[in-house]
């Protein structure tokens, strides 16, 4: 009678039960020529299965540069995180070694980039850089690579994917370079994907293509998705709440219908006034006054002071933290937060 | 209806914001425009000087050690070949062949006749570097300029108009890269039985305008695609007011890069026509052929070959470190 | 890809027409009279002088004499030098050296400027790299020459460890230094090009990808960066070894090699037109092929190019 030694994993704790990923007080700076640039300071935000966070923000508000800190793909000088926690699964990325980080990533948490074009290497065929994938994470053989490669392709509808796989990434149009692009991050069934802008560069029709794809892919898969973009109209379909970033910090949270429906910061209300309406015909647009701040010099307080029409002397001289948004009664609105000390006097613009 | 340029005020490309630049249109520089770092966004506050491709390479340039090392080490050269009087006082032709035949250094003798000793001829060996140093920057400097003339306007035309017009230049263009530069100096050059400073710089120039014209043809082919071209195209400008406005500033710069770094390749191809024999010749005064001269007698006085050789080397540096610098100044991607 | 390569032959052929014909004029038609030159001082009988220009057609106009050089070419006869051996034969003898020679240059040239511009490249601002921005300055500096005397100088007459000239030009050992001091300029292309290349890739997208897709660091190098970086590389170095032969006339002489290079010299300073016209045409050919097998492996290497 043999004593079979369990080889397998040893048997779990009770799984784990948070958030896949959970970001706390996250600081970012970039050590430059001109000086320190804070890029990011101080953002809070957590991702679960089959949920889509959108984070929403213009150029230099930080949102990318906290996806590239989540994922690791920072260049560590000039970059430095000074403080913060990115939790994957309740464990501290941050705290890992470097091996460890790797494993994670493109395996458990994947990544979308904006230009399809130059994120994809020129010189070899797209059927290589998926099965790369399967290559160098499982194991597999050039011809298992191959197979699941073309698999990938037929899955985010390229048409005639056998044929098309010997082909490179030049070859393709936009829509169809950023199925590739989804295809290689949805390779090894990762937990956790962050599109970084993934519609930015195309055309309209083709944006709601790809969204509906990216929604299709995340429901079967149970993923989570962190949607990275400036575009509000985008946002509305895909999203379950929203955070709204300025000058690397989280100024507004909300699910997302009631974002649109009443904004409780002066800058997301600013942003959704500047859409263009039909009912606007005639009127001259609106517009927020100024400025995104230089990330060098950001200004004291708040730091849309600025441009705010209701700045008072109190959003100069302090910084306001997320505060929590409650109903008249003073119960507490889920997931609902806003950085403005006059937010419930933004609710009541609506 | 033909195309008429615009005048100035009427420009549309000049309705973009305003900035402090001279003569480049706003979207003109774009081109080349700086990699917007998104994270530095202009402070609304203070108004910070326009962002401009000349603008911050100069900026840059003056902050890199290398540059200001050879701008001074030209500098001084160029001073060194149009006053040569005034650093020596010596004749360079001047021998005195039983006093000083191959007469070791004179240390002590600073900038005087003695100081890096005499040649086979008991010439001053630090009189005739520097005024050696007249020639190789003369060639240098006019080969280069004849160059980057003939060649930047050949290229641009090339590049420009495309076509057959640009078919049969670059046939021209490759029928001269088929011939070495060094060859066909040689060849050349062996039919003047006088040669002087002007002989080289026409050989080499008619030999070496090819170079250029091939970096500004593919830099003008980049350019002429871009944006902001094709709408100066469509909104009606001209072909002269294209070329010399929107395309030249920003095709030029790789041909700036380029012509800098090979004006010390001329310089160099001199001293080894020279030094071959079959470039400058006396009375004219260069490196190369002191150089050559002292070949044999290089074991007894290493001075005599070392000096002009010493010179020479030091001057085609000057210049490409400079070509170095200049190029990273005005390659936006390197930040 | 088959029409690229046949509008990339068909380009070859004026400029081989072109390249020949402008050589031949500036041999023949520039002044100086190649048959006086051959007698040097002494008078020669106008009898003999006529017979001799009737041979080399020397009396035909010019553009006959190309035409009549040229069918010659094509036939493989590169005629007669003036002291009367065939030029191919001269050839055949100088050809195989200098091959030999650029050969070991080439060598060099891949094994010591690869690394180096891969060191600095992949190590920007790092100590490695400012040395090796250093070094390849310098030896672009120093003319070929100088170098050439140094080298021969310190290695072979001071430090004796090899022959100050090269007596058999077969002996792989011997062509060691010669190849080296040859080899210099390009090395130090090389090694920059190859550093500014790797740089530019280094910050590309596609590498941030590669990073992101979890790869290891050695794939992300060893594949995504060289075989995009290596490919300007690769294609300098395929142009370079036509140069090198072309362009050993120096480190020929000095190391005194009877290549082509050396070859070619003395028959510029005598005037020795049938031999100039042979060689050069024979290095405009190697040159065009060279041209055309560069081009082409652009073309593999770079799919964009394959399928513009």
């Amino acid at each position: 009678m043999s004593t079979a030694v369990d080889t397998t994993k040893p048997a779990r704790e009770a799984p784990y039960q948070g958030p896949l990923l959970d970001v706390r007080d996250l600081h970012v700076e970039f050590k430059t020529r001109d000086g320190l640039v804070k890029a990011v300071n101080g953002v809070n935000y957590s991702v679960s299965a089959g949920e889509t966070l959108a984070v929403l923000g213009e150029s230099g508000s930080g949102k990318s540069v906290t996806a590239q800190a989540i994922m690791g793909i920072l260049d560590m000088p000039p970059a430095r995180i000074p403080q913060g926690e990115i939790r994957y699964r309740g464990q501290d990325m941050l705290t890992m070694d470097k091996e460890a980080r790797r494993q994670i990533r493109g395996q458990k948490i994947a990544m979308i980039f904006q230009d399809a074009l130059s994120s994809l290497n020129p010189v070899l065929t797209v059927g290589f850089q998926l099965g790369e994938m399967f290559r160098a994470h499982k194991g597999s053989s050039r011809k298992e690579a191959k197979a699941k490669a073309i698999e990938l392709m037929d899955r985010v509808r390229i048409p005639a994917a056998k044929d098309r796989v010997g082909d490179y990434p030049h070859q393709f149009s936009g829509g169809m370079r950023q199925r590739i692009m989804i295809a290689m991050a949805l390779a090894l069934e990762p937990d956790l994907i962050i599109a970084d802008e993934p519609t930015t560069a195309l055309d309209v029709t083709v944006q709601a293509q790809v969204m509906d794809l990216l929604a299709e892919l995340q429901a079967e898969f149970h993923m989570g998705l962190i949607l990275i973009t400036h575009d509000l109209g985008v946002v509305a379909d895909v999203a379950d709440k929203i955070a709204v970033m300025y000058a690397g910090r989280i100024v507004e949270t909300a699910p997302v219908h009631e974002l649109y429906a009443r904004p409780a910061h002066p800058y997301t209300r600013g942003l959704l006034d500047s859409i263009p309406r039909l009912d606007q015909k005639g009127q001259e647009l609106y517009a927020i006054k100024g400025l995104p701040p230089n990330l060098l010099r950001i200004p004291p307080g708040c730091a849309f002071n600025p441009r705010c029409p209701r700045a008072q002397e109190i959003c100069r001289q302090e910084v306001p933290k997320l505060f929590q948004v409650t109903t008249p009664e003073g119960a507490e609105v889920a997931g609902r937060q806003s950085a403005c000390f006059f937010w419930k006097e933004t609710l009541g613009d609506a | 209806m033909p195309s008429k340029d615009l005048p100035d005020d009427h420009d549309p490309l000049r309705r973009i914001p305003p900035t402090d630049s001279d003569h480049l249109d706003y979207v003109g520089q774009q081109g080349l425009a700086v990699a917007q770092d998104t994270l530095i966004e202009p402070d609304p506050v203070k108004r910070e000087e326009a962002r401009s491709l000349w603008g911050d390479a100069w900026r840059e340039l003056r902050r890199r050690p290398i540059f200001v090392i050879s701008a001074v080490l030209i500098v001084l050269l160029v001073l060194i070949a149009i006053f040569p009087g005034l650093f020596t006082d010596t004749d360079p032709r001047q021998a005195d062949l039983s006093r000083n035949y191959l007469r070791k250094p004179d240390w002590a003798d600073v900038f005087g006749a003695g100081w890096f000793g005499y040649d086979g001829q008991g010439r001053s060996i630090y009189s005739r570097v520097i005024y050696g140093a007249r020639a190789s920057i003369i060639v240098g400097v006019f080969v280069t300029l004849a160059v980057t003339l003939l060649g930047g306007v050949t290229g641009m035309v090339a590049g420009y108009f495309g076509g057959w017009v640009d078919a049969v230049i670059s046939r021209v263009i490759d029928i001269f890269f088929g011939i070495p530069l060094l060859l066909g100096a040689l060849v050349l050059l062996n039919a003047f039985t006088t040669r002087t400073v002007w002989s080289v710089v026409i050989a080499l120039a008619v030999l070496g305008w090819t170079q250029l014209a091939r970096v500004m043809r593919g830099s003008v082919l980049t350019v002429k695609q871009a944006d902001y071209v094709v709408a100066g195209k469509a909104l009606g400008a001209g072909t002269s007011r294209l070329m010399l406005r929107h395309i030249l500033p920003n095709a030029i710069a790789p041909v700036i890069v380029v012509a800098t770094i090979a004006l010390g390749g001329y310089i160099t191809a001199e001293a080894t026509l020279s030094f071959l024999g079959i470039g400058l010749q006396d009375p004219t005064i260069s490196w190369g052929v002191d150089i050559s001269s002292a070949q044999r007698v290089i074991r007894t006085a290493p001075f005599a070959l070392f000096f002009p050789a010493a010179a020479l080397s030091v001057t085609v540096l000057a210049f490409i470190m400079m070509g170095d610098a200049v190029r990273d100044a005005l390659d936006p991607k390197l930040r | 890809m088959g029409h690229y390569v046949l509008r990339r032959v068909l380009q070859m052929i004026p400029v081989f027409f072109g390249a020949t014909f402008l050589i031949f004029i500036m041999v023949y038609t520039l002044p100086g009279d190649p048959i006086a030159a051959m007698f040097g001082d002494k008078a020669a009988d106008p009898a003999t002088v006529a017979n001799l220009r009737h041979q080399y057609h020397l009396d035909e106009p010019w553009w006959k004499q190309y035409l009549i050089y040229l069918g010659n070419v094509f036939q493989l006869d590169f005629g007669t030098s003036f002291t009367g051996r065939p030029v191919s034969e001269i050839m055949a003898d100088a050809f195989p050296v200098t091959i030999r020679l650029a050969l070991v240059a080439f060598f060099f040239e891949i094994v010591i400027g690869l690394p180096l511009g891969l060191l600095a490249g992949l190590k920007r601002g790092s100590f490695a790299d400012t040395a090796v921005l250093v070094l390849t300055l310098i030896v672009i500096s120093i003319p070929v020459f100088v170098l050439g005397y140094i080298a021969q100088t310190v290695f072979a007459i001071n430090l004796g460890w090899v022959t100050a000239t090269v007596q058999d030009s077969t002996d792989i050992l011997q062509l060691i230094l010669p190849g080296l001091v040859l080899a210099s300029l390009s090395l130090a292309y090389v090694a920059r090009l190859t550093r500014t290349s790797i740089g530019e890739n280094l910050r590309a997208d596609y590498m941030r990808t590669a990073v992101a897709k979890g790869l290891p660091r050695r794939t992300v190098i060893g594949r995504h960066l060289l075989r995009n970086s290596l490919i300007p590389v690769v294609t300098f170095l395929g142009t370079d070894l036509g140069a090198l032969m072309g362009g050993a006339i120096v480190t020929e002489g000095i190391f005194n090699i009877a290549g082509v290079g050396n070859i070619l010299y003395k028959a510029i300073r005598t005037k020795e037109g049938p031999t100039v016209v042979g060689i050069v045409t024979v290095l405009v050919i190697v040159y065009l092929v060279a041209s055309l097998l560069v081009d082409l492996l652009y073309a593999v290497l770079d799919p964009r190019i394959r399928y513009a």
